[in-house]
């Protein structure tokens, strides 16, 4: 028997939108606990840089309608209109609040948060003017932020489970509802049940599903692979964003803040192209936008180097004490990952994979909500999502800058809120474990501890990542999906007789490693299936067969399941919580 | 390329030892990290921590050729070889690499490492000056990698008594944020003969920090706070 430990609440992932949401239970008295596979500090949240949107008016004009219009139109007209409302609405609350808590914002000289300019970001419903709404600590603000979180949930004494990995959702057979997870803790190798009336997953991206990647090691997309293995579905999962400003050759991100603190890209005969694509915008348009205007670029020539393969980052321009002031870190990685001082020399980058739109179906409640009968969207007992993991939707097709950081911290507060209300009006013992339960884990561990020979981890898994890079990239071509698909499935099936040679129970980084395939070939399946399926082009999915929107048949999420590998569809949400529905019109920057 | 790792694996070995791998680089391994990843595909068993890649989430630090460092910001071309890998000083090992850094954060925890400020909270954000929130800078980035702390003589000695340079630049950071209000109180927290006054500006700290901070700086600072104090 698989020993069992019961708790009010379980949040699955501990970087900003897990720890925001533990703070809001740590308010509550309830037995909460917190895993995360890795130290909270080291989530990925760490390395987000350019800054956390919330329309402060501190610098320029500015209102939620504003940053709600832009989301959407950033969006694509995918994103969920209730869901950016409710976003857009609370974005000044909870920012005031990290800087309640400590955050250690930039300021301006009256004393109030410094804030930036942002791709996409606008003044006025779209027009020419740039709105700075961005809120930064430096080119560290995810860093600044994931840190003050961390410490307000040690003054709040939340209970972290440190190098605990979650591997297997546990569901109640007769509604579905979540009970709780299977856990591994690393350091001795062994498995627990965590049982809960809530379980919150804040498991992040699964951005290791790609060859060139600005992601961490650790975003191998777990709770994405756990929801799908229990028979969720996934959401609009083909919606990956390319940020266009990846240190060639490393993959280590630029902040698109140098953008906003004035840089610009230029190809090989030093022309900036995007005055050409955006010509309002310029550098400044959406992500989706420019990594296309850069692949364009290269692909028809003028691209740098000896391979003429990437473009050129230009701040020398900009005065040294700004660079050293407002971009620190990313002048400390140009330097060591570009062997490029930005003060002098321009960086060389390359669009790169970095932000997963899709997800785990969840409203801004943090419900985790599936179809049923002619409800859509109908609510899982027990079961919550926030952040990357999760598609609420507000990013839809393609995300603003700063506004990830944004989603984290509004929804891991509402799921927060939510998961109390909720526990607060269930009857006080747990349900009853179904029989079986944490079998499927047992067998997946069994099976690494059994196998002597059969495919290697790390094989697999880069043939998984070479494979999502060349078929499934910026711009998608039908023939490339469809043999896309083909090898994903022939992937998946060498997953299936993977083996290590490890057998250690203590920290076992080998078996952790294959686990987390398990998770990156789900989340890869659902993006290239989704992807081949969808016909139209739709801010990050840029098909070169159907160059165009077509809001007529594809104004639609996609959800994939695992269980034959099938899809289905659900209406975008087109009406807002309150105001006016903005109405799809041709995305121009 | 040669690397000699620590190796050991309490479930199985009676004792560390030191293994030797000849790592065949490709041409797009620059980082110390990068070979590891490679050591890792030749043999599986090797265990280490690693995130980010990129110096910001302070995983993989560790004892490199006898300094502390993070493996992924390190070029493998400043390296003298063959490369001497050894955990971080100081902390029991749990296996291979990896460190049990349960004494490292308790002192973390220790210093209330989170601004107190009394007043009810305002409608929006509290100002704070530009200068003022320079003062922070320098003591903000540290990412809690332990290489400074662990690199400590002082830390060494005494970890479950001294607050060490990771801990004392974080106290030194909410002294010095114009928003915290317990100055005094964290002061007191560190009036002690141990906490605080083990540190004999070795410099060690400074030496080792993969990101360029000054604990013995701060610890500096917060001596003279204490000492304006008495007077």
């Amino acid at each position: 028997m698989i020993p069992v430990r019961r708790f009010d609440a379980i949040v699955v992932g501990a970087g900003g939108s897990g720890m925001r949401a533990a703070l809001e239970l740590a308010r509550a008295d309830l037995k909460v606990a917190v895993l995360s596979k890795v130290f909270p500090t080291r989530s990925h949240t760490v390395a987000a840089q350019g800054g956390i949107a919330a329309p402060l008016a501190n610098s320029t004009e500015d209102n939620w309608h504003w940053h709600m219009y832009d989301t959407v139109k950033g969006s694509d007209y995918l994103g969920d209109q209730d869901a950016i409302e409710y976003m857009c609405r609370r974005a000044n609350e909870v920012v005031v609040e990290l800087e309640h808590m400590g955050m250690p914002f930039d300021r301006l000289e009256n004393g109030k948060i410094y804030q930036r300019p942002f791709g996409g970001h606008t003044q006025d419903y779209g027009s020419s003017k740039m709105a700075m709404r961005s809120c930064a600590a430096a080119d560290r603000t995810g860093h600044a932020m994931l840190h003050t979180l961390y410490q307000q949930n040690v003054r709040m004494n939340t209970q972290f489970f440190v190098e605990w990995m979650a591997l297997d959702i546990i569901r109640d057979p007769q509604d579905g509802a979540v009970l709780g997870v299977t856990a591994l803790e690393m350091e001795t190798g062994e498995v627990f049940i965590l049982q809960a009336k809530a379980t919150l997953f804040a498991t992040g991206g699964a951005g290791r599903i790609f060859y060139a990647s600005t992601n961490a090691f650790i975003n191998t997309g777990d709770g994405i692979g756990m929801a799908a293995r229990a028979g969720f579905p996934l959401e609009d999962m083909e919606f990956w964003q390319f940020h266009p400003t990846g240190v060639y050759g490393a993959g280590v991100l630029i902040t698109e803040g140098v953008r906003g603190e004035g840089g610009f890209l230029v190809n090989k005969d030093g022309e900036r192209f995007m005055e050409r694509y955006a010509p309002n915008a310029k550098d400044l348009a959406s992500r989706d936008v420019v990594s296309r205007a850069m692949t364009t670029e290269i692909k028809e020539g003028r691209g740098c180097g000896p391979h003429a393969d990437h473009v050129l980052l230009k701040l020398s321009h900009i005065k040294p004490e700004d660079i050293m002031q407002r971009l620190p870190g990313i002048r400390e990685i140009s330097i060591k990952f570009a062997n490029a001082d930005p003060i002098r020399d321009p960086i060389p980058v390359v669009p790169t994979v970095h932000y997963q739109m899709g997800g785990i179906p969840a409203k801004y409640t943090g419900h985790v909500v599936i179809p049923e009968g002619n409800n859509t969207d109908s609510i899982v007992p027990g079961f919550y999502a926030v952040g990357e993991c999760a598609c609420v939707s507000v990013h839809g097709a393609n995300r603003l800058g700063t506004n990830s950081l944004l989603d984290l911290v509004v929804f891991g507060k509402s799921a927060g809120e939510q998961v109390i209300k909720d526990i607060k009006a269930l009857p006080s013992p747990h349900r009853t474990l179904p029989k079986g339960a944490g079998d499927s884990t047992r067998a997946r561990l069994a099976r690494l501890d059994a196998n002597a020979a059969g495919e290697r981890v790390v094989d697999v898994l880069t043939d998984l990542r070479r494979a999502m890079q060349a078929h499934c990239g910026v711009f998608r071509f039908p023939d490339d999906l469809l043999k896309g698909v083909e090898k994903i499935k022939e992937i998946a099936d060498r997953a299936q007789r993977t083996f290590i040679q490890d057998k250690s129970k203590v920290f076992n980084t080998a078996r952790v490693e294959a686990l987390e395939l398990d998770n990156l070939i789900e989340a890869a399946m659902a993006t290239i299936v989704s992807a081949e399926a969808r016909k139209e082009s739709r801010g990050a999915q840029a098909r070169a067969d159907f160059p165009d929107r077509d809001d007529k048949n594809w104004m639609k999420h996609t959800l994939w399941y695992k269980e034959g590998n099938r899809l289905s569809y659900k209406p975008v949400h087109l009406k807002p919580l309150t105001v006016d529905s903005f109405e799809p019109k041709v995305r121009t920057y | 390329m040669k690397i000699s790792i620590y190796r050991y694996d309490p479930d199985k070995d009676e004792k560390p030892y030191m293994k030797e791998y000849d790592v065949e680089l490709q041409h797009s391994d620059h980082m110390l990290l990068d070979a590891l990843v490679r050591v890792k595909d030749m043999d599986d068993s090797f265990a280490f921590r690693r995130s980010c890649r990129e110096g910001v989430c302070g995983s993989d630090a560790m004892n490199i050729n006898g300094k502390n460092g993070l493996a992924c910001v390190t070029k493998i071309a400043d390296l003298k070889e063959p490369v001497m890998l050894r955990p971080l000083p100081g902390l029991p090992v749990i296996r291979d690499l990896i460190v049990d850094m349960t004494q490292f954060f308790k002192q973390y925890h220790s210093i209330k490492p989170y601004v107190i400020n009394h007043d009810a909270p305002p409608e929006r954000e509290r100002l704070q000056s530009p200068a003022e929130r320079e003062q922070l800078n320098g003591l903000y980035e540290c990412i809690l990698c332990a290489c400074c702390s662990t690199a400590c003589p002082s830390f060494w000695w005494n970890p479950d008594k001294f607050v060490g340079p990771a801990g004392l630049l974080q106290a030194y950071r909410f002294i010095a944020d114009t928003r915290d209000q317990e100055t005094a109180a964290r002061l007191d927290n560190l009036e002690d003969p141990y906490r605080l006054f083990r540190c004999h500006s070795i410099m060690n700290c400074v030496d080792v920090c993969p990101k360029n901070l000054n604990p013995t700086q701060a610890i500096g600072k917060i001596k003279e706070l204490m000492v304006r104090r008495m007077v």
